[in-house]
């Protein structure tokens, strides 16, 4: 039986369902962001960049970016997430650990082996998931200001 | 988290006399200050005194004086003289071996929250506190200074 979940690249027609599911609320709508995050990662030719899209049934449900980093303060390069949502109706199906899962492979073959991410700490959702997926609290601690 | 009396005290100690480096102050004039207890904080003093942080200044006038380096002793430098941050699982002395696992693993949840607990008292100089605290007074008082680093001025 054919896998009803597909994991592929991002191609420029997923853009609008992308942006979609970003869940940010009306007002935050970010297309400008997602464009150039497309232009930048989405062309799947390189393999530090990754740009990944869930289809079922013809539907994108869900998408995952993220790319080979090397500059925060010293760091060795290691993986990074910084993208990831899933439609809120197809959500518990297991498409978020499959798109982890595939994105991680990819960075284990662009040559790291930690891969990283930043959440808000009231995201309980994604918290979690990261979590289910043996993410812990990392080196390196995020600091921030209001800029007056 | 929850610091201990001593540890609590101790820092109400150090950044009153980092913040007033120029004169010394009673162990009287802090208490009075927090409204805590003399007695307990006369121990504490003690143990500053000991730890090099706080020197002791006999003689009419005399009191209490910060010793060290404000900008580089750190509130994780004040807490451990009194307790150790570390989390503890308070485990029957006779475990169950098929329990180890999950024991092992709430250890190292434990660990994970004391390792970023004090990661985060580890950089927070006495030099930053008292300058936070400054801002947040001014912010009180309808200056236009903020609070950085997790102060409350939003």
């Amino acid at each position: 039986m054919k896998d009803p979940i597909l994991i592929r690249n991002a191609v420029p027609t997923d853009l609008d369902a992308i942006i979609e599911i970003d869940d940010v609320g009306p007002k935050e709508e970010k297309p400008a962001y997602w464009r150039g995050i497309f232009a930048h990662y989405g062309s799947g030719e390189k393999k530090d960049r990754i740009f990944l899209v869930a289809e079922a049934g013809g539907d994108i449900v869900g998408f995952i970016a993220g790319e080979v980093r090397a500059w925060e303060f010293g760091s060795a390069p290691c993986g990074w997430v910084f993208a990831l949502a899933v439609s809120p109706n197809m959500r518990g199906a297991g498409i978020a650990k499959r798109m982890f899962d595939e994105i991680c492979r990819r960075l284990k073959g662009a040559g790291v082996t930690t891969v990283r991410t930043m959440v808000d700490r009231n995201n309980k959702v994604t918290l979690s998931f990261f979590r289910s997926r043996g993410l812990r609290s990392g080196r390196y601690i995020e600091l921030e200001r209001e800029i007056d | 988290m929850k610091l201990n009396k001593g540890s609590l005290f101790a820092l109400f100690a150090v950044l009153e006399l980092a913040g007033n480096g120029d004169r010394q102050l009673s162990t009287t004039d802090i208490a009075e200050k927090y409204g805590i207890s003399t007695h307990h904080l006369a121990k504490v003093m003690r143990n500053l005194v000991h730890s090099g942080l706080v020197q002791a200044v006999r003689g009419v006038g005399g009191g209490y004086r910060f010793a060290g380096n404000v900008s580089r002793t750190t509130l994780l430098d004040v807490i451990e003289l009194f307790e150790k941050l570390e989390s503890e699982l308070d485990m029957p002395k006779h475990g169950n071996p098929a329990g180890e696992p999950i024991v092992a693993e709430l250890r190292s949840i434990t660990e994970e929250i004391d390792d970023l607990t004090k990661a985060i008292l580890d950089t927070i100089t006495l030099e930053t506190a008292l300058k936070s605290t400054r801002l947040r007074k001014e912010a009180a008082a309808g200056g236009s200074g903020g609070v950085a680093a997790g102060g409350g001025a939003k």
